[in-house]
């Protein structure tokens, strides 16, 4: 039963070659640029989104923070479509891979934090200390203050993990549950296949928000070092 | 049509101002290759007529697409297929754009375009993790056969 739970997250191998490569270039499939000025409708409607979404998440940065726009923008598509396609049935999400979110985590992380450091030195080394401490906590907060910058591109990877592995999990594990109640019990086996609905829902907007929390908080760390 | 007629005219003993008459001998070097005499059906009679004035080529087994060429050519037509990176790029970019143009970049596009290739995915998916999914019935029917053995 261990092993059949795990199985899911294996990463596909065909003949010895890894198939994620693949499954993760496949949302590119499906972002297609614009070309003319008014286009087809999945087009259309990418664009719409993808206005939404940048001014939501842009108006909000200094000029300087916004020479990344693309970089989010592209950001919060990828993880947004990576989950959404990991709900359907079979299919093998890269996000749920620590390695694939530790890789996006830790440059971006560090890139806003150099850019601080670089440009805005003192303003960046300044935010170690809130305003207004007392004296004689200052040395303790400077530590405390250190550790929860460093711990932000791991708190950013296992976030993303954590929860689209727990919520694919529970999926599992609640198919599996409905499965076996359906010779036993048939009404507990209906009422657990009406949680796994409403669970579906629940990953679906999972998915969006992780997305968007990942997004989010790379640009407030921009943001207070652009 | 009309470029037939004119160099059927120009055989014929037409005439044509001094300045166009070099550029309509060239007519003759155009490929005509008379796409549906090739077809799998045979060539339809009703739509094309057999043109005098014009050579007729019989199309290179190269440039004939999938359902034009006969059974016994198959093997020679798969292997004079272009099967370099950029070759392979092309035919992916082909089928792509098909695809595209098709269902995707239409007027009024429906959901079915963008449902049939997650299908696929569902499907692809399935494919590679088939063995992993049926592992459990696979052990249960070895186990059972060399049980079986046992005893003959």
């Amino acid at each position: 039963m261990n092993q059949n739970l795990f199985t899911s997250f294996n990463i596909p191998v065909i003949l010895g070659i890894p198939l994620a490569v693949l499954i993760i270039m496949f949302p590119t499939m499906l972002i297609i640029p614009p070309k003319n000025l008014i286009n087809n409708r999945l087009s259309s409607i990418q664009q719409w989104l993808v206005k939404l979404t940048l001014k939501q998440m842009m108006t909000s940065h200094t000029p300087k923070g916004r020479t990344w726009s693309l970089m989010l923008l592209s950001l919060i598509t990828f993880i947004a479509l990576n989950n959404i396609l990991g709900l359907t049935p079979y299919a093998f999400t890269p996000t749920t891979q620590l390695s694939m979110n530790l890789g996006m985590a830790i440059p971006l992380w560090a890139a806003t934090v150099l850019m601080g450091l670089r440009f805005k030195t003192k303003s960046s080394l300044a935010h170690f200390l809130p305003q207004g401490t007392p004296i004689p906590l200052i040395p303790m907060l400077i530590i405390i203050e250190t550790i929860s910058l460093v711990i932000q591109p791991v708190a950013l990877a296992v976030r993303l993990t954590a929860n689209i592995t727990a919520g694919h999990l529970l999926m599992h594990l609640l198919g599996d549950t409905a499965l076996t109640l359906m010779s036993i019990y048939l009404s507990s086996s209906t009422i657990t296949i009406i949680i796994i609905i409403l669970l579906i829902t629940l990953e679906l907007g999972v998915a969006l928000i992780q997305a968007y929390v990942f997004t989010l908080l790379v640009g407030l760390y921009l943001h207070d070092n652009s | 049509m009309c470029k037939s007629l004119q160099s059927s005219t120009l055989i014929a003993g037409g005439s044509f101002s001094a300045a166009e008459e070099w550029v309509h001998l060239l007519d003759a070097y155009r490929p005509n290759h008379s796409l549906a005499l090739h077809s799998l059906l045979g060539p339809d009679v009703r739509t094309v007529q057999p043109q005098p004035g014009v050579l007729q080529i019989p199309l290179p087994l190269k440039d004939k697409k999938l359902l034009e060429v006969k059974l016994g050519e198959l093997p020679s037509w798969i292997l004079m297929r272009d099967f370099s990176p950029s070759g392979i790029v092309g035919a992916f970019r082909r089928g792509y754009d098909r695809y595209y143009n098709k269902y995707i970049n239409v007027k009024k596009g429906s959901i079915a375009g963008i449902t049939m290739v997650l299908a696929c995915y569902v499907v692809f998916n399935y494919t590679f993790s088939y063995k992993e999914l049926n592992a459990h019935h696979l052990a249960f029917l070895t186990s059972e056969h060399e049980r079986r053995r046992k005893y003959h």
